[in-house]
This record gives structure tokens, sequence and C-alpha cells, in this order.
């Protein structure tokens, strides 16, 4: 077993697939003979050849285009667009075609595709870098969306999604890519798409978050237990269609629910789970949900990106909170 | 250093009937056209029913194609089956030569996502009403014949509205890079609704947006069903034997409104309308057919019955077609329906109304979809 980081896993989840099924194929911007700007494909090239490593020229609108075309036909793309700013482009292919080839051909066509983005801020990167636009993606019905938290999981829910009949957004957390190693196991087992994984079970509060805001969680999590709070740590992973069982089930033990997310607040996931949880489990909650997020402005660039994004402080505040609530 | 280019037109039957001697071994092949005849009839009766059902009430939105027959003819004739087909909106006439059937298409148009459902041409892809993005569905399919080594071409439609999307221009550039086997026909009927050919780009031909993308570029009259079926299937013999792309822009204009729900009155000179009408394309091949001799008053009196017959049998079918039960918004949304839908489909099936036996169809009134 090898210890990787998380970009090494994408990396061994990729060679896995390819060498699997000769019907996966990747795109994208200088994922060739460049490795991809962050080295997500390194080595692919020499390994699988060009015609299944494919450098496109630089149009994202159409790198989505072309994978629904290659995958309507029987092939798995799995796109990489190269920085979460430049996914924009994608949304008209993605919620025009990918999300509902299957449907509008009422099952003849269909579109397993893998949209790959780099996603998030912290790594002191240039303007239109730091995106984090899951919920725009989890607004489409018949889109997946998936951000992993780890090398571990990296590697077994892309497996996940690249196997998957429909098309997926797969938002690896680009301050991750590199922060730590864990050991990854290359034995091809895929981890579920519709299912929280809880990371860190607890009493007293239930903290939702997923990708890089996971490891300010676990963070607090340590610094609240210091003080005698044991927070319930869940990893959402599988973003759309969400698994709101277990979300729901740890809040009925625990009464209390903080959601924490980088991306701005206003219509933002976390939004999505507290009307659920309003819903659906209002009479087990003992406080008020709160919501720990970006705030809902443009992503500062580096010199104050780090006040931007949820902090061990402000999540440990918030979950005091709730608790003394 | 210095670039030129020529975009050369073919026709070969002009106007008025006439055939140019360069036609070659096409023009004499009685069969052939006569199918062309046939096939451009048929689109064009379909067509009339469609916008009467519309106007009755019994049809959503339909796009016409009316005088652009000889474009989608020409296109599908010169296919395979196993090639595949990526259509815009008013691709009818191609669509119902590769097998989809008047029923599939009326279920479309009449808010059944059944009719996208085609029994034959099962890897066809559906209508497509965003301007300009299929294109890259088209370089996409050609890129996975391509690499399967499958001797099948992708064949798209864009209007020449969507030529100015630029979901046209990165597809189209993607397809010369990679060399895929794809034709690109942009079925330039002069309109994009309102907007007039020249005011949607300052080229003097769309054939030439190719040369940026390294592919090559030809215009044909679109109203010559021969000389569109010799430039495509010319195109599409090249991509077969790995010579790449190639971008056709077929001449023809829309003699019809944009849509059902449009009213080209308010934006065109209905005098203009009235002109084009002495170059459509249905009338030139007849006239050409009976100077030949091969086409007489019976046999087209036998086609006009042969097909409104089959018109109205279509009809009798789409309007006899039971609805799709309330709940089917959720079938093949995804491979199967996520846990977490579950309470949505049963609030879905709990509110509907009753799935008894239903009143004609469901016709919808929408604004008309698209611009190009």
């Amino acid at each position: 077993m090898a210890e990787l980081t998380l970009v090494e896993a994408v990396n061994l989840a990729l060679a896995h697939e390819m060498t699997r099924d000769r019907d996966v194929l990747l795109l994208g911007e200088d994922i060739g003979v460049n490795g991809g700007v962050f080295r997500a494909t390194n080595g692919l090239i020499a390994r699988f050849g060009r015609e299944r490593v494919v450098d496109t020229p630089l149009a994202e609108g159409a790198i989505a285009g072309v994978a629904i075309g290659m995958a309507a036909m029987g092939l798995k793309p799995v796109a990489e667009i190269q920085f979460s700013g430049f996914i924009y482009p994608c949304i008209d292919q993605m919620i025009n075609h990918a999300s509902r080839l299957r449907h509008r051909t009422r099952g003849r066509l269909t579109c397993p595709m893998v949209l790959r983005s780099p996603c998030g801020a912290g790594i002191h990167a240039p303007e239109h870098h730091s995106e984090s636009p899951e919920a725009m993606f989890a607004h489409m019905p018949g889109l997946r969306v998936v951000a992993p938290s780890s090398p571990a999981r990296a590697y077994g829910l892309l497996l996940a999604a690249i196997r998957d009949p429909d098309p997926v957004v797969f938002l690896e957390p680009t301050r991750l890519y590199r922060l730590f190693r864990q050991e990854v196991l290359d034995d091809g087992e895929a981890l579920p798409l519709d299912a929280c994984f809880v990371s860190r079970e607890g009493r007293d509060a239930t903290v939702v978050a997923w990708g890089a805001m996971l490891h300010e969680v676990m963070t607090a999590a340590e610094l609240l237990e210091q003080e005698g709070i044991e927070i319930e740590v869940i990893d959402a992973a599988t973003l759309k269609p969400l698994d709101f069982e277990t979300i729901l089930r740890s809040v009925e033990k625990t009464g209390r629910c903080v959601i924490v997310h980088e991306a701005p607040r206003t219509c933002g996931l976390g939004a999505e789970i507290a009307a659920q949880i309003g819903e659906r489990a209002l009479y087990s909650l003992l406080a008020p949900v709160k919501r720990v997020t970006g705030y809902d402005v443009v992503v500062p660039l580096s010199r104050l990106e780090m006040q931007y994004m949820p902090s061990v402080a402000r999540i440990a505040d918030a979950v005091r909170k709730v608790v003394e609530g | 250093m210095s670039v030129s280019f020529r975009i050369d037109c073919l026709q070969f039957l002009s106007p008025s009937g006439e055939l140019n001697e360069t036609a070659g071994a096409i023009a004499r092949d009685a069969n052939l056209l006569e199918g062309f005849y046939r096939a451009m009839m048929r689109a064009r009766i379909f067509d009339g029913k469609a916008i009467a059902l519309q106007r009755t009430g019994k049809l959503g939105t339909f796009a016409s194609a009316l005088g652009q027959e000889a474009v989608g003819v020409g296109v599908a004739s010169a296919m395979l089956p196993r090639d595949v087909l990526v259509p815009s909106y008013r691709d009818h006439a191609a669509q119902l030569l590769r097998g989809m059937t008047m029923v599939e298409n009326l279920l479309y148009w009449g808010g059944d996502e059944r009719g996208s459902d085609f029994a034959v041409p099962r890897a066809d892809f559906p209508i497509c009403i965003p301007v300009g993005t299929q294109v890259a569905h088209a370089v996409g399919a050609a890129y996975a014949f391509l690499l399967r080594k499958e001797d099948r071409v992708a064949v798209c439609f864009v209007g020449d509205g969507g030529t100015g999307n630029g979901a046209f221009y990165e597809a189209l550039n993607m397809a010369g890079v990679w060399k895929t086997p794809v034709v690109i026909v942009i079925n330039n009927n002069r309109w994009a609704i309102s907007t007039p050919r020249e005011r949607e780009c300052a080229a003097e031909t769309l054939a030439q947006k190719a040369i940026g993308a390294g592919v090559e570029g030809v215009q044909v009259d679109g109203n010559d069903v021969i000389a569109v079926y010799q430039v495509v299937r010319q195109a599409i013999e090249k991509a077969r034997d790995g010579g790449g792309p190639t971008l056709i822009e077929a001449l023809t204009f829309r003699l019809g409104d944009h849509t059902t729900a449009d009213d080209a009155t308010r934006y065109r000179d209905p005098q203009v309308v009235q002109q084009e009408w002495a170059r459509e394309p249905i009338g030139r091949l007849r006239t050409y057919l009976a100077a030949k001799g091969f086409w007489t008053k019976d046999r087209e009196d036998a086609l006009l019955k042969q097909c409104a017959a089959e018109v109205e049998q279509a009809v009798a079918a789409y309007l006899a077609t039971p609805a799709q039960q309330n709940d089917s918004m959720f079938d093949h949304l995804y491979a199967a329906l996520p846990f977490a839908m579950q309470s949505q489909l049963e609030e879905a099936r709990r509110f509907a109304p009753g799935d008894g036996p239903r009143e004609a169809v469901r016709a919808v009134s929408s604004p008309g979809g698209g611009d190009g």
C-alpha cells in the first residue's frame, strides 16, 4: 500500500480505470505531455497514448460538448477543466445536454461522462482560480456532483464516478491536492455515490462539510473536544443526489447542526441542507441550524482569501453557539 | 505572407430545372432522382400537416422546413444507416429519411419525450434546440468512431444563425485539429428568426469560416438536391477515408415562419419571399424529371395521394397515442431514481390528475425556441 497525495490518488484511479476499461479516455487542456497543470494526469499519455489522453484546444464549452458526443456513442470520457473559474462555459452543455440526454431520449442515448475540475481557494492562486461552483451543478436535474475530502475518498469516488452510467461533476479541492498523504490501496474498489461519510462520531452537535472544509472542521473538532464538546462530523462528499438520511439521523441524535461550506452563503448547498432539516427534523432541533460559509462576495485575491474562507475559529464559534443555544 | 482563398458554390440544377452537364452519372440515375423527389414531397406534405395541427390546437410549436427540403434529403441520402445524424430543430426532412417516424416527430412537437426515442436510427441524436451546441456532439461522436476504428461518420446540421455562436467555432476548431470524420452542414436559410443573413455575419460566405479552422469549406445550392447529395457524399467519403472534416454551407431560404409561434411578416417583405418561391427545390426537380420523361402527372397524383394517406395515418396514430404516465417525468433522469428523489416522486403521484383516457393530445403553446 502506498501513501499518496490526493492528486496522486486521482491519477491512480484514472490509470486503474483506463487499464480496466478501454472505453475510458481523458481530454482536457495540457493533460498530455504536461500531465495536467496540477499533474493529475502525469505519465498517463506515455501509458495510454495520445488518442486516449487527448490534449484539447482551449475551449471549455467544447470540451464538455465533445465529451457528451463521445459518451453518447459509448465511450466513457473524463474531461478535465483546468481551473475552477473556467468551468462556467461548460454550464450550457451540462445543463442543456449532459444532464438531460437520457431523459429526453427516454434512455435511448446516455451520457456516462465525468467533468473533473479543481475547486476552492487557499493556494494563493490568481484571480478566477478559487471558485466553489458545486451548488450551480447540484441545481441541475440529472447530474451528480461529487467532492472528495481525502486521497482514499478521491480514489474510490472517482472510480465510482467513471463507472456511473450518468454524468458526474467531480470537484477536487485544490488545497488538498498535496496537503497530506494517506494510504490508498489500488484495489479498484469504488465508494458508493449516494452516501455521506460519518468522519467522526459525537453527541453534542452535527457538523456537515465537504471537500477542503472537512479539514477545518476536523481541526475544530479537536479544539472543541478540549472544551468538552463532542461534534459529529459528516463528510457530505456526494453532493447531488445528497444522502439526507445520514444527516437527519445524526441531527436527530445531536439536536444541533452547523453546515460549513466554502462557497458563498446565499443559495449555497447549506441552504438546502438546512431546509431539509427544517422540514424533516425540526422537532429534534434544540437550537437553530447555523451556517458557516464563504461570504456573499467575490472570492478575494490571495491576500484576503483566508479571511474569506470558513476558519477553525469561525466553525468552533458557531458550534459553541448552537451548543449553548 | 498573404492568404487567399476561394469558396466554390456547386449547382447542377438551375431554378428553372436545367441541368448543368457537369452533374455526371447522378443526374442520369432515374431511381435516385425519383427517390429524392419522393422524399422531398413527403417531407413537405408532412410539414404542411404539422402546421395545420398546430393551428387547430393539436400540436405544440413546430418549426417548418418549407423550402429547405433539398438540404435534408440530399444530406440524409448520402449517409449510411450506421452513420450518425446530429440534427438541429428544422431537419425533419433528413430525419424522416433516416427512419425517424412521423409519429415520433409529432409526439416530440406535441410535448411528449417519447418522440425522441427513435425506433430506427437508434444512434442518431435528438433535435437540438440551443443553437450551435450540437456541433460539439457531432465532433465527439466522430472522435469515438475514430478511436474505436469504426467505419462511421457523424453528420451535423447547424443554422446560419448558429454559426455566430462560439460553440460552433470551438467545435469546428477541434474537428480540424483531430481530423474527426465529421461533416458539418450549415443550413443557411438566410434568417435567424428576424435577423437577416447580412446582419449575422460580415463574411461573404459562411463556408469560409472553415478556413480559420484549417478545414475544407464548400458552398452548395441548398435548393438543388442533386448538388447537395453530391457535395455531402464526397465529404462523407473523404471522412471515411481519413481525410477529416468538411464544412458545407447549403444556400437555401426559409419560406415559412421561424416557427408556428413566429410571424415573419413583421420583419421581412412578403414580396422577397414570393420571389424565393421561384428557387424552391421541389419544382425545379419536377421540371427536370418531367423533361427527361422520368415523371408524369399520374405519378405525381399517385405520390401526393400516397403521402397524404401516410401523413393521415401518422396523425391518427399520434392522436391515439396514450399519454405518458404523469410520473414519467421521473423516468430516465438517472439510470435509477436516486433515493433522495423518492419523496418527490410520491408527491407527484399523490397530486397528479388521474391517468385516465386523455382528450386528444395535451397541446401546448410556447414561444419558439432558438434563434437560428
